[in-house]
């Protein structure tokens, strides 16, 4: 009776040959086929309205004239694409996009890496303080946490103000000042998803089989020797994984940068909710400059 | 070992002249652990101050006296009750949705073969790094045609709608793993395609169930451009994150108020995982592992 069930091995191969159907057999079969759809039906529904058919449609849309609210669409074939390349908004906008990733993919992986090999030795105390220390910005509300880095930067009032005139820095305006917006959001950015990458890299040291090192410290090598000649060259597959996944992972870099540089445009100082306290230097709203809005966003 | 012949006090000198660079290491740890949180620890204090202390205060992290009333000023003016009500409202359900369907779909894609078993798991994989940004206004125009923009349900399905091939991945490869015994078993005592799975594989794959909630909670505790869309014509359906967007726009000054905002919307997330960071961790971790 158990061979109706075919579990699928690692291989992929069907775990019996087929044997000569009976009615009756295939008609368990196709019962079995009814049960497995029946499973796959809430995917097929939510996948198909909230991710399959808006991908098409994306493609749709960017072939008509539409306004996007009339039903009246006209075929223009490739024209947007057109108006989009000819654009210098555009392509500021795409080499804004390079450039954030050039500065921020290379510290998110090299320097999650440094972090990772350090944390992975067995020898140093408090790990797993360090661990939960660095990966808390990970799970924090992006579009909060960007609202907050715009108090901590504030060149009026913010911390890092403070900072910076303790070392005789004069107020900066980090994010409102267009030659160090970009730096500026690239290290809040590096600093909110370090531990995704950190933790990529604990899960890649974790491959490692412990006998390696013993077998290597028996032979005689140090721990530069056992870094260079066994960690490193078990790692580096991983560096083309963890390095594409993180990537990848430029492109959500939306919330952070509407919340951390947005919002301010739009709101002239109204009069405050806080009437009992009136602070004396209310935080400028920063419309001046051109900071990165959508740094990682293209057509 | 030439070690073990030298005396006791000259081994432990060693020893801690050997351990000095580990010490010097973990101040510089705990210094940059303290930079790391420090944005949270500044709106923690900052939501306890005075307006003026904030702007006057510089470095200074501990308030003249505790200013509760910016909680209260944040929940009932800021009305982070209801925004907190609709984020706990859109993540649990969410989390239900997408924990059921994905436990679905991934047992019969990691146990069966099937027509089309091939052509699914194909399709699913070729959209898992499809970002839910670039596809928001088909969703908005059909979640209109369908009377679903203004509402929580929604806002929920849509969340819940997104691909998460990768939970669904998760969930098949750790059903795959499973001995077929179990499966046989539960036939042989009689027991339906149904309820081998919901009585013998669902239990089982408590591990698993528990890595998908976790991460699903983060991602729509977290969700801001999805809520953000939907909420747009109806004030009274914003999330945290999307009524922190809005407390900001009408209350530029209110520093306080915002900081204990933040607060109340970061709570709820940096306990859970305080306490559930075994399965935020390998969740995270196993996007590399497999």
């Amino acid at each position: 009776m158990a061979t109706q069930v075919m579990p699928v091995r690692a291989t992929g191969t069907p775990a019996t040959p087929a044997p000569p159907r009976s009615p009756a057999r295939r008609r368990r079969e196709r019962q079995r086929n009814l049960w497995i759809y029946a499973f796959l039906l809430p995917t097929f529904i939510l996948y198909g309205m909230y991710t399959l058919y808006p991908i098409v449609a994306s493609y749709w849309y960017s072939l008509v004239e539409w306004n996007g609210f009339t039903a009246d669409q006209r075929f223009v074939g490739l024209d947007n694409y057109e108006r989009v390349l000819a654009d210098p908004l555009f392509w500021s906008s795409v080499g804004i996009t390079l450039l954030f990733m050039l500065i921020v993919a290379p510290l998110r992986v090299f320097g999650a890496f440094a972090m990772a090999i350090l944390l992975n030795s067995p020898r140093l105390p408090l790990r797993s303080f360090f661990r939960t220390a660095y990966f808390l910005p990970v799970v924090t509300t992006t579009a909060i946490v960007g609202v907050v880095m715009r108090f901590i930067l504030d060149p009026a009032s913010g911390p890092v103000a403070s900072v910076l005139q303790v070392f005789g820095l004069g107020p900066v305006d980090l994010l409102g000042n267009s030659s160090t917006a970009l730096v500026t959001a690239g290290v809040v950015y590096v600093w909110k998803f370090f531990g995704i990458t950190m933790i990529y890299w604990l899960a890649a040291l974790q491959t490692i089989p412990k006998d390696l090192y013993e077998a290597a410290r028996i032979d005689g090598a140090g721990a530069f020797g056992l870094f260079r000649h066994i960690t490193l060259p078990l790692l580096i597959p991983f560096l083309l994984i963890i390095s594409v996944l993180t990537i990848e992972d430029c492109f959500h870099a939306f919330d952070l940068m509407q919340s951390m540089t947005a919002g301010a445009r739009s709101s002239a100082p109204r009069s405050s909710r806080s009437t009992s306290t009136g602070g004396p230097s209310p935080p400028r709203s920063r419309n001046s400059g051109s900071p990165p809005r959508r740094p990682c966003s293209s057509a | 070992m030439s070690a073990t012949t030298a005396s006791t006090g000259s081994r432990s000198w060693g020893r801690l002249r050997r351990r000095m660079p580990w010490w010097v290491l973990v101040l510089l740890l705990v210094g940059l652990a303290f930079i790391w949180v420090f944005p949270f620890i500044w709106m923690v204090s900052a939501s306890l101050k005075t307006s003026a202390e904030i702007f006057g205060g510089g470095l200074n992290l501990i308030p003249e006296a505790l200013r509760w009333e910016n909680y209260a000023r944040a929940w009932v003016d800021g009305n982070f009750r209801t925004y907190l009500l609709n984020t706990v409202l859109v993540t649990v359900a969410t989390v239900a949705i997408v924990v059921a369907r994905c436990a679905l779909a991934g047992y019969v894609l990691g146990r069966y073969r099937f027509p089309g078993s091939r052509l699914v798991i194909g399709i699913l994989v070729a959209t898992l790094f499809v970002p839910t940004g670039y596809t928001i206004i088909p969703i908005v125009k059909l979640s209109l045609e369908l009377g679903l923009l203004d509402q929580l349900g929604g806002m929920i399905l849509a969340l819940a709608g997104g691909a998460n091939v990768a939970s669904i991945l998760i969930y098949a490869g750790y059903f795959r793993g499973m001995p077929a015994e179990l499966e046989e078993a539960a036939i042989v005592d009689g027991a339906g395609f149904l309820r081998t799975f919901a009585r013998i594989m669902l239990p089982l794959s408590m591990p698993v169930t528990a890595t998908v909630a976790i991460l699903t909670f983060l991602f729509t505790w977290n969700a801001f451009f999805l809520p953000l869309v939907f909420s747009f014509s109806n004030p009274a359906l914003r999330t945290v994150s999307v009524g922190m967007q809005a407390f900001v726009g009408e209350n530029s000054t209110d520093w306080p108020g915002m900081a204990a905002a933040g607060v109340i919307s970061l709570l709820p997330i940096v306990v859970l995982f305080a306490f559930m960071q075994r399965y935020f961790i390998e969740g995270i971790a196993g996007a590399v592992k497999s």
